[in-house]
């Protein structure tokens, strides 16, 4: 029961992935994280529970701080960003959306494959568990280097630790909260930064496009 | 043994033959309700049909046998489909190992002619219609496929009666969310084959904007009947392999299985009809990717079943 739970979350968290590669409006990209977000915040619980029947304080401690921070701190900041940057709300890919969709499942057809031949440190509590976490992190760096705009970088780069989070879950019990929480501050400075520089970019340039970063120069 | 069953099963062909306007009435009145209209009475696509028959045909000097061919070959693959597919029980009149490859075949066939028959009238609006259609279904066609995949492996049999009776109950059991995008792709196949909205908007009255109802403009008569009839037929036997992967019922449930059966078509249309009017059709060119998704759920329950089967 609690595996078919994880099972069905970890499997909508991955069709997220391949809706954020599709979607082609910003603001449902952010909302889209969140969702993505939120379901994964529920997961160290039921990992929690598949356990032991009383798991301890961190586990939801964990959860509480994801909730907190990536479904509502985190995409509450970007679309701070996108509405006072006032920037054109259209992602911009590099590849086609239909592409990049196509790109996104053959990545989790192929983290399947990948994760079977994987040394674990301990069992995991669901087979879906490992091909997933490797999935999320490469479709978020698939969002990170196929999107023109700095914000969508933010978020590719969200979605990564997404995937790592995910990835964590294999050492719940090893892993003190205060580490998991460390990461998440670590995060949020982090996307707080960034919003900061995406708001900066655009004063400069008066747009966010970052690959007429690198043809910098003085004069 | 074989004319026994071919006798028992004509009560229940008579059904599923006439059941299918019925449904498309179901869909036409969900669309009222959503609108705060009334909407056509309940009979008034048998009323259509009943006109259609009594008038005559007329045909363009330009077109040739092919033109007329294009309907009656179209209902004819259809009227073959609904031998191999089990709608109101577990089995269907006729049934072979591979006759999935049939089916799939079966469908492309009518399209093929519904296709060849608009190009025939040699109409710019019919042949664009053509070109769109023939598209669309290429790109449904691998979801439908992969589908089947999951359901051929999940039940060790290459007939489409067995691949969606009774033996998903276990599948269900073991592989819950492999079977829900399975179902998720086929509800896709089904909006995409039969036409409507989000792919196709059966209502639609601008030639430019149309897909099938464009390539059957120059039909009249009773040859628009059929077309009619046959767009309806489609529905029913797609809903029903639908919902008998979604919802698979064991061996012993017996004649009150079949009136369950028909109230799920019922509860299908409806929600068709609750998509038709709560969200408008997909731009153009974004429709390749919608497919693309069904097409990739599939493909990831492919997965995910060979994996548990490997695993």
């Amino acid at each position: 029961m609690l595996r078919s739970v994880m099972d069905s979350i970890l499997i909508l968290a991955a069709l997220l992935n391949l809706a954020m590669l599709a979607t082609s409006r910003m603001a449902a990209c952010i909302r889209t994280f969140a969702v993505q977000s939120l379901l994964l915040a529920l997961l160290p619980v039921a990992v929690g529970f598949s356990h032991d029947a009383a798991p301890g304080v961190h586990v939801f401690a964990i959860a509480a701080g994801t909730m907190g921070l990536k479904v509502l701190l985190i995409p509450w900041i970007l679309l701070r960003v996108l509405r006072s940057g006032e920037i054109h709300r259209e992602v911009e890919p590099f590849i086609g959306f239909t592409a990049s969709v196509l790109l996104g499942a053959l990545i989790i057809v192929a983290s399947f494959a990948f994760a079977d031949g994987m040394p674990l440190p301990s069992r995991a509590p669901t087979d879906l568990l490992v091909p997933v976490a490797v999935a999320t992190l490469f479709n978020g760096l698939l969002i990170l280097v196929s999107r023109a705009k700095a914000i969508t970088q933010v978020l590719g780069y969200l979605v990564v630790e997404n995937g790592v989070f995910v990835f964590g879950l294999l050492l719940l019990d090893q892993t003190p909260a205060l580490v998991e929480l460390g990461i998440l501050l670590d995060l949020f400075v982090g996307v707080f930064i960034m919003g900061i520089v995406v708001y900066h970019i655009r004063r400069e340039f008066d747009h966010m496009d970052t690959h007429l970063l690198d043809a910098l120069r003085e004069s | 043994m074989t004319a026994v069953r071919a006798i028992l099963f004509v009560p229940e062909l008579a059904l599923v033959l006439a059941m299918p306007p019925m449904l498309m009435s179901v869909i036409a009145k969900t669309k009222a309700w959503f609108g705060g209209r009334v909407g056509p009475p309940w009979l008034q696509p048998y009323y259509d049909l009943h006109k259609l028959i009594q008038k005559h045909a007329v045909y363009s000097k330009t077109t040739t046998w092919v033109f007329r061919a294009g309907p009656i070959v179209s209902l004819a693959a259809l009227l073959t489909a609904a031998t191999l597919i089990p709608v109101l029980s577990n089995e269907s009149l006729m049934g072979f190992s591979g006759d999935v490859i049939l089916l799939a075949y079966l469908l492309a066939l009518g399209r093929m002619f519904t296709v060849l028959a608009a190009m025939d009238t040699g109409s710019s609006f019919e042949g664009m219609g053509a070109s769109r259609e023939v598209t669309f279904g290429a790109m449904s066609e691998p979801a439908l496929f992969l589908a089947f995949v999951v359901m051929a492996v999940a039940t060790k049999s290459l007939q489409l009666s067995e691949m969606i009776g009774p033996g998903l109950l276990l599948e269900w059991r073991i592989a819950g969310p492999a079977m829900i995008l399975v179902a998720g792709a086929l509800f896709v196949v089904l909006l995409t084959e039969t036409c409507r909205v989000p792919v196709d908007d059966p209502a639609t009255h601008l030639e430019l904007t149309m897909i099938h109802e464009v390539m059957v403009l120059d039909h009249s008569g009773p040859e628009f009947a059929f077309i009619t009839y046959g767009i309806a037929l489609k529905f029913t036997l797609l809903g029903s392999i639908l919902i008998h992967a979604a919802i698979p019922h064991s061996q012993e449930i017996g004649l009150f299985g079949s009136t369950l059966r028909i109230a799920e078509l019922g509860v299908l249309a409806v929600l068709v009809g609750v998509v038709e009017s709560a969200t408008a059709r997909l731009r153009l060119n974004r429709i390749p990717m919608f497919l693309a998704g069904a097409t990739v759920l599939s493909a990831i329950a492919v997965v995910l079943v060979l994996m548990r089967r490997t695993g």
